[in-house]
C-alpha cells in the first residue's frame, strides 16, 4: 500500500444504530501495524459489530473508518477493495459446504487475484500446511471436525495475503477439546507479525499475544490497556459478567 | 360388455407414437433448461434493490401461476400475432412451456436461496468477492441442492403439461394419440396406452433427474 | 359478422366462469371424498390397500390430466358407459383430484405424531373414532395450505374441459375469439378472470402456510 505510514486501522467517532438501539457510541480506536488487539466484553456490548464495521459487513451511520489510510466510503463502493486485504474468521466458520478445504482456499485468490489454478493450489496448500491440515485438503467441511473447519477458515483468509485479520469469536462455537488447536494456530499467526483484532473470551490467549486488551460495554470502549495492566490493575469495570483472567497459561503460547 | 379390445392400431402407428415421445421429451427438455435459466433471472430480479423491478418480477410470477396453462398457450399462439409476434405451433409450445416453467422455477429457487445461511454470503463478502461471484460460486449449488426435489417434481409436471400443446396442433405424444384416435376410433385402447407411456416417461424422467442431482450435488453434508 | 370484444362478449366469458367455479367445486367435493378414502388406504395397516393406493396415486400424478379426461370422455363410452360431457369432465377431474388430495392428506395423516394415535387407542377408541376424532382433524389442519394450493391447480385444470367442448370460461373465450377476431384482448380477459378466482386462493394458501409455520 502507498500509505505505509498510516496506521492499519483507524476509527474516528464511530456510531451505529440498529433501528433505535445505539450499538456503537462514538468509538475511537487506532490499531498499528503488527499490533494484536483482543476485544472483550459482555454479549451485546458491540464488539462483534465493531469488527464487522471494519470490513463493512455492517454500515456505520456516523464517524469515519480508515483501513491502511483509505477511508471506507459511505456508499460501500470500495468495500470490496478493502475486504481483499482484511481477512475475517467467523464464529460459525462459514466454510462453503460444496467445496473441499482446498477449493475453499482457492476460490477468492482465483476470482480476485486472477491467478492460475496451479498457483492458487500451491498457495492454498502452503496455508493449509501452515494450519497443519495439508492431509485434509481434499475433504469437504462436513467431513472435518469443528476445530479443523475453523483452521481451514483461517487458511482461507490467509490465502488472500491479508494485511489485517479479524477474528469474530473464533472458538465460541467449538467443543472445548477443540479450542486449543485453533488458539495455537492463532498464536502462531500472531508470532508471524500479522495485524490482528480478535473478539474472544479466551483470556489466556489475550495474555499470551495481545499488545492491548480492550473492554467494551454498551457500545463504548471502557478500557484499553496492555494485558499485564489490564489483568492486574483494580478494574474500573466491576461487573459480575466481566471476563476473569484465565490462570492457566496456554501451551505453545509462551514466547 | 360387447366391446372387443383391439390394440393392433397402436402397433400400426408405433412410428407416430415413437416420434411423439421424442418430440414430447425434446420440447420438455428445452423448456426445463430455458425455464430454469429464466426462473433464476426472475429470482435475481425479485431480490434486486430496485422496487419496480421486484414488483415486475412478482407480478409476472403470480400472473403465470394463477392462470391456466391452456389460456397461456392460446394467448401466445393466437393472441401475440396481433402484436406482430408470430410463431409456428412448436415454437409457441416451447415458448409457453418455458415461460410457464420459469414462474414456478422462480418461486422454488427463491426458497433455495433463502435456505442458504446468511453467513455464507458474509464469508464471500469478507473475502472481497463481488455479488455476482458470491451467487455464482457460493450460493448457487447449495441453493439448488436444497430445492432440487421440488424442482424435479416441477419438471415432471411440465412434461405432463406439455400434452396441452396438442390443443394448438403442436406435434407431440398427445397430438399423435389424437391423430391415431381420429383414424381408428380405438379411443379406449389408445388413451390407456398413451397414459401408460406418459407414466413411464414421468418415472424415467424422475430417475434421470435424480441421477443428475446425485452427480452434481454429491458433496457430503452433515 | 364481426363483432367487437365489448361488454356483452365479456359477460359471456363471465357466464362461462360460473361453470368454471361450479365445475371446480363439484370436482373438489367428489375428488375430496374419494381422496380421503385414498389417503386412508395409503396409511392403512393392510399392505394390499397401501400398495393399491400407491399405484392409484402414481397413475393420477404420473399421467397428464388431459389424457385422463380423454380416457374418460372418449374411452369409457366404448365400454358402454354413456357419459355426457359434464359428467365425463366431473368424473375425470374428481379422479384427478382424488389422486393429488390423497397424497396431500396422506402426508398430513403421517405428520400427526404417533403418540396421538397411541393415546387414543389407550383410551379404548376404535379405528373410526381414532381417525375421525383424533387424527383427521389434526391432519387436515396440517395439510390445509397444500389443499388450498391444489384447489388453485384444480381451477386451472378445469380449463381443459374447453377441449372437450364444455363451455366454461376458456371455451367461452375461444368462442368469443372466433367471432371477434381479437384473441389478444379475449385471452387477456379470460386470463384475468382466472387470475381473479385463483389469486385470493393462492394468497389464502400462503397465509395458512405462514400461520402453520409460526405455530410450529
Amino acid at each position: 500500500m502507498e500509505q505505509s505510514a498510516a496506521p492499519a486501522i483507524r476509527l474516528e467517532h464511530v456510531s451505529k444504530w440498529f433501528g433505535k438501539l445505539k450499538v456503537l457510541q462514538d468509538v475511537d480506536l487506532t490499531v498499528n501495524r503488527g499490533e494484536h488487539i483482543v476485544l472483550c466484553g459482555p454479549s451485546g456490548s458491540g464488539k462483534s459489530t465493531l469488527i464487522r464495521c471494519i470490513n463493512r459487513l455492517e454500515e456505520v451511520q456516523e464517524g469515519r473508518i480508515l483501513v491502511d489510510g483509505v477511508e471506507l466510503r459511505g456508499d460501500g463502493r470500495n468495500a470490496e477493495d478493502i475486504r481483499r486485504h482484511v481477512g475475517m474468521v467467523f464464529q460459525q466458520f462459514n466454510l462453503f459446504p460444496h467445496m473441499t478445504a482446498l477449493e475453499n482456499c482457492m476460490l477468492a485468490p482465483r476470482r480476485i487475484h486472477r491467478i492460475g489454478k496451479d498457483e492458487a493450489r500451491a498457495r492454498a496448500m502452503g496455508h493449509l500446511e501452515r494450519v497443519h491440515l495439508a492431509d485434509h485438503a481434499q475433504k469437504y467441511p462436513a467431513q472435518l471436525s469443528g476445530g479443523q473447519q475453523q483452521r481451514v477458515a483461517i487458511a482461507r483468509a490467509l490465502c488472500m495475503n491479508p494485511d489485517i485479520l479479524l477474528f469474530d469469536e473464533p472458538t465460541s462455537a467449538l467443543d472445548p477439546e477443540m479450542v486449543k488447536e485453533v488458539l495455537d494456530t492463532m498464536v502462531e499467526l500472531a508470532d508471524a507479525g500479522i495485524t490482528m483484532i480478535c473478539v474472544t473470551h479466551e483470556m489466556g490467549f489475550a495474555r499470551a499475544v495481545a499488545h492491548r486488551v480492550i473492554f467494551m460495554d454498551r457500545g463504548e470502549i471502557l478500557e484499553s490497556a496492555p494485558p499485564e495492566e489490564f489483568f492486574s490493575a483494580p478494574p474500573a469495570r466491576t461487573r459480575p459478567d466481566l471476563p476473569r483472567p484465565d490462570p492457566q497459561p496456554l501451551r505453545g503460547a509462551s514466547p | 360388455m360387447s366391446y372387443q379390445f383391439d390394440f393392433s392400431p397402436l402397433l400400426t402407428y408405433w412410428p407416430e407414437l415413437a416420434a411423439g415421445i421424442v418430440q414430447t421429451l425434446r420440447i420438455s427438455c428445452i423448456a426445463m433448461v430455458a425455464g430454469l435459466v429464466l426462473g433464476i433471472a426472475l429470482t435475481a430480479l425479485r431480490m434486486s434493490p430496485s422496487r419496480p423491478l421486484r414488483w415486475l418480477a412478482v407480478s409476472y410470477i403470480e400472473l403465470v401461476r394463477n392462470t391456466p396453462f391452456l389460456v397461456q398457450i392460446f394467448f401466445i399462439f393466437f393472441g401475440l400475432p396481433a402484436l406482430g409476434l408470430r410463431f409456428d405451433a412448436t415454437q409457441a409450445a416451447v415458448l409457453a412451456m418455458s415461460l410457464n416453467c420459469s414462474a414456478y422455477a422462480a418461486e422454488i429457487v427463491r426458497g433455495g436461496v433463502q435456505a442458504v445461511p446468511k453467513g455464507q454470503v458474509e464469508a464471500g463478502r469478507a473475502l472481497g468477492l463481488g455479488t455476482a461471484d458470491i451467487y455464482r460460486f457460493i450460493v448457487f449449488r447449495p441453493a439448488i441442492r436444497a430445492i432440487y426435489p421440488s424442482l424435479c417434481s416441477q419438471f415432471v409436471l411440465l412434461m405432463l403439461n406439455s400434452s396441452l400443446v396438442a390443443a394448438i396442433s403442436a406435434e407431440e405424444l398427445t397430438y399423435a394419440a389424437q391423430m391415431i384416435d381420429n383414424r381408428t376410433f380405438r379411443s379406449f385402447e389408445i388413451f390407456a396406452v398413451v397414459g401408460l407411456l406418459y407414466l413411464a416417461l414421468s418415472q424415467c424422467l424422475s430417475l434421470v433427474l435424480a441421477a443428475i442431482g446425485r452427480a452434481y450435488f454429491s458433496y457430503p453434508s452433515k | 359478422m364481426i363483432r367487437e370484444f365489448g361488454f356483452p362478449e365479456l359477460l359471456f366469458v363471465l357466464e362461462g366462469a360460473r361453470w368454471t367455479i361450479l365445475l371446480s367445486a363439484l370436482a373438489f367435493v367428489c375428488g375430496g371424498a374419494l381422496g380421503l378414502a385414498v389417503a386412508l388406504a395409503r396409511t392403512a395397516r393392510s399392505r394390499e390397500l397401501r400398495w393399491g393406493a400407491t399405484v392409484y396415486i402414481q397413475i393420477f400424478q404420473g399421467t397428464p390430466l388431459l389424457i385422463q379426461l380423454f380416457f374418460v370422455f372418449f374411452g369409457l363410452p366404448l365400454l358402454g358407459l354413456q357419459l355426457n360431457v359434464w359428467l365425463a369432465v366431473t368424473i375425470g377431474l374428481a379422479l384427478h383430484a382424488s389422486g393429488y388430495l390423497g397424497e396431500i392428506w396422506r402426508g398430513g395423516i403421517q405428520a400427526v405424531p404417533a403418540g396421538q394415535v397411541e393415546a387414543a387407542r389407550a383410551l379404548g377408541l376404535g379405528y373410526r373414532s381414532v381417525m375421525i376424532d383424533v387424527v383427521l382433524p389434526q391432519a387436515l389442519r396440517i395439510s390445509l395450505p397444500a389443499t388450498v394450493g391444489f384447489l388453485v391447480n384444480l381451477v386451472k385444470g378445469t380449463a381443459l374441459a374447453a377441449l372437450l367442448g364444455l363451455t366454461e370460461a376458456t371455451r367461452a373465450g375461444q368462442l368469443m375469439s372466433n367471432i371477434t377476431f381479437e384473441p389478444l384482448r379475449v385471452y387477456s380477459a379470460v386470463g384475468l378472470v382466472y387470475f381473479a378466482i385463483c389469486l385470493p386462493l393462492t394468497l389464502w394458501s400462503a397465509r395458512l402456510e405462514r400461520r402453520l409455520l409460526r405455530r410450529g
